[in-house]
């Protein structure tokens, strides 16, 4: 039965989400930037607090204070909502993400919003719905180069997309659950990274690319067109594009946790399990954001139509006989 | 109950104000942007009837692919410059609007004269049914691959000879000398690139074909 303790429970946990969204890329930003300081034999940022840890609070601040500049050529409204599409998908998938199990306090609360029976297809339709951040942005700047960008993302997002899909099929055939939950449970005794190890691999390839990341960022290649489809964004609105991007890298990490490692499973201290699991979850994602930032440190990126021929030449018959033997191996298993 | 009744009747006037404006906006892309909007609010109806898998494959297929396929080609044509005239397609709207206005009727009639159709409608998955199997995409799998495995499998394989069709008949000839770039010298030095072109009809525009 619903009753006060629940509804606020429920409160409580969206509103962690609320935070955790917006405050998490902060954090990020800086850790990227003293990282690849690190991989370039660089120190980072350091003279904003001690050891730079404001850094990223005095960028915000200083995005914030800085003129927001509309396009007179450009269509107001669109413009106005494309940093909206970026981020509230990136907000809104976190609903499904379990990041520990059951755990009692005074009550049984799992650790998750809400275990939707369809929760990998709510992610993935988030993921394509954020395309129309990308496309809105690039059409209402009125700008070659914003274009250029928007198309290259969409062109590359929905492409990734397909990839991504075909490698989340494998661990679906594995489970025959579409709920986070059920295929955390599924992975109690092996992570699905051993028998998945294809699907694995084609899921974080797809990932990267569908958030735009190194080495697959040529919607933001400044090399090639300035800034990609955020070029004629300023100010707060230009952080919001900003803050998406390092959402949408947490959020296919921790994704890449649950579907592929394990989720919050480890090695467990008696009387703490909950606070322990929920640590194991944030240490394989923080591992998975460490790649993230490394690859950007060490891989050039690639031309355009390489990153094509790539996906639909190699990672997704890649992923189809991935999924292939997937579905040979469970006919066998059972 | 209520709450049912109340999601309902902000999805339904949202979706058909939406509706609305897909079809008189004047810019295409604010057209687009409309029917979005309509997929979403027809997808939270299929949540709202408890069938989650349908609305996550609506909005993945509608929001995440068609219409984004749409705007892509808006976006490649440049249709901006055509916002200020309006298209009226003054043949169609004469037979357009009767069969809206009958269709409604159609539907409006059926509704409040036989509710017992309605009721009869349920068909082998009630609820409970569904709710036994494990849920809506459960509900969905058992029909698909049992009773109807012939037509899926059939149709499954007409999508892909689509596809196929369109990616070998959108093909550019010339796409394959570029590709392999000594023929590509070859040619262009020895034949002046008429080889390539198919006799007939298409000779006469040789400036079209280089």
């Amino acid at each position: 039965m619903v009753d006060g303790w629940d509804v606020l429970i429920l409160v409580i946990k969206a509103l962690a989400i609320f935070i955790i969204v917006p405050v998490a890329p902060l954090v990020f930003v800086l850790a990227e930037r003293k990282i690849l300081g690190r991989i370039q034999s660089r120190i980072g940022p350091n003279r904003v607090g001690p050891w730079g840890l404001l850094q990223t609070l005095a960028d915000g601040i200083k995005l914030g204070a800085k003129e927001d500049f509309i396009p007179p050529a450009g269509d107001r409204v669109v413009f106005w909502l494309a940093p909206l599409f970026m981020v509230v998908p990136a907000a809104m998938a976190w609903a499904v993400i379990p990041i520990g199990p059951e755990v009692e306090i005074g009550r049984k609360i799992g650790l998750w919003v809400t275990d939707l029976n369809v929760a990998i297809l709510y992610i993935l339709a988030l993921g394509s719905v954020a395309v129309y951040g990308p496309v809105m942005a690039g059409w209402s700047s009125n700008s070659k180069y914003a274009l250029f960008g928007s198309l290259r993302s969409t062109a590359q997002v929905i492409s990734y997309e397909i990839t991504m899909g075909v490698a989340v099929l494998g661990v679906l055939v594995y489970t025959g659950s579409f709920s986070l939950v059920d295929i955390v449970e599924k992975q109690k005794d092996m992570w699905f990274a051993i028998p998945q190890v294809i699907g694995l691999f084609v899921f974080l390839v797809s990932g990267i690319a569908e958030t735009n990341r190194a080495p697959f960022d040529l919607p933001e290649a400044e090399t090639e067109i300035v800034a990609g489809y955020h070029v004629e964004y300023s100010g707060m609105r230009f952080a919001m594009f900003f803050l998406a991007e390092y959402a949408n890298m947490f959020l296919v990490s921790a994704l890449a946790v649950i579907l592929f490692f394990g989720g919050w499973h480890g090695w467990t201290i008696p009387g703490i399990e909950g606070l322990t699991s929920v640590l194991w979850f944030m240490l394989k994602t923080l591992a998975l954001m460490f790649v993230y930032f490394w690859l950007r440190a060490t891989l050039p990126r690639l031309r355009y139509d390489q990153l094509m021929a790539f996906c639909w030449k190699f990672l997704l018959p890649l992923g189809i006989v991935n999924l292939l033997i997937t579905a040979v191996l469970r006919l066998g298993w059972s | 109950m209520t709450d049912q009744i109340v999601a309902f009747t902000y999805l339904s006037i949202v979706a058909s104000v939406a509706g609305l404006a897909t079809i008189l906006v004047r810019s295409p892309v604010h057209s687009a942007l409309s029917l979005v909007v309509v997929v979403f609010h027809v997808a939270g109806m299929f949540v709202l009837l408890g069938n989650g898998f349908l609305a996550a494959v609506q909005v993945i297929v509608y929001a995440g692919a068609i219409v984004v396929l749409f705007l892509f080609t808006m976006m490649l044509l440049d249709l901006r410059r055509h916002e200020t005239e309006r298209t009226v397609h003054r043949r169609q709207i004469w037979l357009a609007i009767p069969i809206a206005v009958l269709l409604f009727a159609e539907v409006a009639w059926i509704a409040i004269s036989k509710p017992e159709i309605s009721e009869n409608l349920k068909g082998a998955f009630p609820p409970q049914t569904i709710d036994e199997l494990g849920g809506s995409a459960q509900a969905l799998a058992t029909v698909m691959f049992t009773d109807y495995l012939l037509p899926f499998e059939v149709a499954s394989v007409l999508l892909l000879a689509a596809a196929i069709g369109a990616m070998v008949l959108a093909r550019n000839p010339d796409e394959e000398s570029l590709a392999s770039p000594p023929d590509m010298i070859e040619d262009a030095a020895g034949t002046d690139g008429s080889s390539d072109q198919p006799e007939g009809e298409l000779s006469e525009t040789p400036a079209t074909h280089g």
